[in-house]
């Protein structure tokens, strides 16, 4: 669809063409081209993009139009009255998420929930990370399989797991009793508390990974002439080695901050009443109340929110190893 | 990092924190899944009886099933486009849209769920497609896809690629140098690819609630429902089982890539000697 026709095809650009081509191999590697670009940028428009051209515009409907089941209208007919239907857009819905404070309380809680846990994740992955980075070599494929294990593991399972840890009668409580630490069992689960424990725990992976990607690519002779010229190893780490795992970092943290912002599942389960997330209020908004219109205003929100680590996200992949899950 | 020597004891115990942190909620829950008593947090005694009781479970059963196909299905068809597009990526540096293109890639990486599920459930309402099996499928095919793109294509920029260009200089089709050239080196990565978008699949909860219908109730759907009212030792059975599977997957397809590495490292070089 969108394989660009015009350019030399086949060899990848920076490459010096290969051969004289026949015009019977161009049109070949003209059409594996097309095939190649195409077929997933077809699938990706139609799945992905458009969906979100959806949402906007159902956010952007009246409730009546907008309610389950509403009329199939959309694609091709409405695309030549679009003018018209500008007119009947409304932003009756995106005025009611600024009437009721439940949005704008779910959304600030939302994103102070996710900055609180990324920072966690940051301070417990840093060290596991690095340590992983100067783990003996042979060791270290096993202990990356290792650390990547988990996130393989379904997500419900382990927050699930969280569940029997953290109640009143779970074996945190059983352990610290047993320990004397205290005498009364501690009320963790159903709290923000316990939002954040699972936040860091389902996301840690998503932290080590990047981090050690940008450590394990250092060269130690950095350390060695940090060394040489009298540094002492913890001056040589903040002087050389954290500064220079920041791209790592900044990935990490992004990878654990835009998902954790709209997360569903932790804040359901191991949440309370008082625990308000964007992501719970959208799924509240369109299973219980059924109000599609106001839970595809809610979901714009929450995307126009995100654009901005989205971006930054993208610009910081190409420098850390962030495609290393 | 310089290897063993730089191995300090805080780094050790770095490391041995992080892994009890990531695996004793797990090994818990495994542990009891065997309790003899419906408590799940206090051992009583061993037996197996949560498992005899999961199979009686008609419909956790008929869940599973769904899944497995929804699974089997759409990690197929994700393997093929999430390769193409890594492809697309690697091997055509500019065409029009590349930058959409890899946007398209990326975002769905990280994109909280209930967004793509409420945006593809209004795309299947729109163009009036029942809600059911075929639906979650697609669904599934499309944000899974996105993660076989960015396993296949760390392999693919790594691959030496003058292998390919031999071919196609001695007059192979591009499809054919593909299939003949390029797969066979690429396929661990294809594999683990494959692996992902399955285990992701048989995971997904938040989108196939929004996508499915009620014929086709998937098995984090059931587990989600009974989990909201308590923690019981079905669950940690059914739970067992499941992180069973996967640990094997992991595992051979690891040893699959490490395998493959091998080959790989000896078929290059005897291609460099000719």
């Amino acid at each position: 669809m969108s394989a660009d026709v015009a350019e030399p095809a086949g060899a990848p650009a920076a490459r010096p063409a290969p051969e004289p081509a026949g015009p019977e191999r161009i049109a070949d590697s003209a059409s594996f081209r097309r095939l190649v670009v195409g077929l997933p940028f077809v699938w990706l428009l139609l799945l992905f993009l458009v969906p979100f051209l959806l949402v906007l515009k159902i956010s952007l409907s009246t409730l009546a139009l907008g309610q389950p089941p509403y009329e199939p209208v959309f694609p091709l007919a409405e695309i030549a009255s679009f003018g018209e239907r500008l007119r009947e857009l409304s932003f009756e819905n995106y005025l009611f998420l600024t009437d009721d404070p439940l949005y704008l309380d779910s959304l600030i809680s939302s994103l102070v929930t996710a900055s609180v846990s990324t920072v966690l994740a940051l301070l417990v992955a840093y060290p596991f990370a690095l340590g992983l980075a100067r783990a003996p070599e042979r060791l270290r494929p096993m202990l990356l399989v290792l650390t990547i294990l988990p996130f393989w593991t379904s997500f419900l399972i382990r927050v699930y797991a969280w569940m029997g840890i953290l109640r009143n009668e779970g074996f945190l409580n059983q352990l610290l009793l047993w320990l004397g630490l205290i005498d009364q069992p501690l009320v963790i689960l159903n709290t923000n508390t316990a939002v954040l424990i699972g936040i860091v725990y389902s996301y840690l992976p998503f932290m080590v990974l990047p981090i050690y990607a940008s450590l394990e690519r250092q060269d130690p002779r950095l350390l060695e002439a940090a060394a040489d010229l009298g540094s002492p190893p913890a001056r040589a780490f903040w002087q050389v080695t954290f500064p220079l795992s920041l791209p790592g970092v900044l990935a990490g943290c992004l990878l654990v901050f835009i998902p954790a912002v709209g997360e569903f599942v932790i804040p359901d389960l191991l949440g309370g009443s008082e625990t308000l997330m964007i992501g719970k209020t959208l799924w509240n908004e369109f299973f219980i109340n059924r109000d599609w219109p106001v839970a595809s205003a809610v979901a714009v929100v929450l995307l126009v929110l995100l654009v901005g680590p989205l971006l930054l996200l993208q610009r910081a992949r190409g420098s850390a190893g962030a495609g290393a899950l | 990092m310089g290897g063993a020597r730089g191995w300090s004891p805080f780094n050790i115990v770095s490391v041995v924190v992080g892994f009890a942190f990531l695996y004793i909620p797990i090994v818990l829950l495994v542990v009891f899944s065997f309790n003899a008593s419906r408590l799940v947090t206090v051992w009583t005694g061993f037996s197996t009886q949560w498992y005899a009781a999961l199979l009686a479970n008609q419909q956790l059963l008929d869940a599973a099933f769904v899944t497995l196909r929804i699974g089997l299905i759409s990690a197929s068809l994700a393997t093929v486009l999430g390769t193409l597009a890594a492809m697309a990526l690697t091997r055509y540096a500019r065409f029009r849209g590349r930058l959409l293109f890899s946007g398209m890639i990326y975002a769905p990486l990280v994109m909280p769920e209930v967004i793509t599920g409420l945006s593809l459930l209004l795309l299947f309402v729109a163009v009036g497609l029942d809600r059911g099996f075929w639906t979650v499928t697609l669904a599934h095919v499309t944000f899974t896809m996105c993660f076989v793109t960015v396993v296949v294509q760390s392999r693919l920029v790594s691959l030496d690629r003058s292998l390919e260009e031999a071919a196609q200089d001695l007059g192979c089709p591009p499809w054919k140098s593909f299939l003949v050239v390029t797969l066979p080196l690429i396929w661990p990565a294809v594999a683990a690819g494959w692996m992902l978008a399955f285990t992701l699949s048989l995971d997904d909860l938040v989108i196939a609630s929004f996508t499915s219908g009620p014929s086709s109730t998937t098995l984090p759907m059931r587990i989600y429902s009974q989990v909201r009212l308590g923690v019981t030792p079905e669950i940690n059975a059914i739970s067992t089982i499941l992180i069973g599977i996967v640990t094997f997957g992991v595992v051979v397809s690891a040893v699959l890539t490490k395998r493959g590495a091998v080959r790989r490292a000896r078929d290059e070089r005897l291609a460099a000697e000719g």
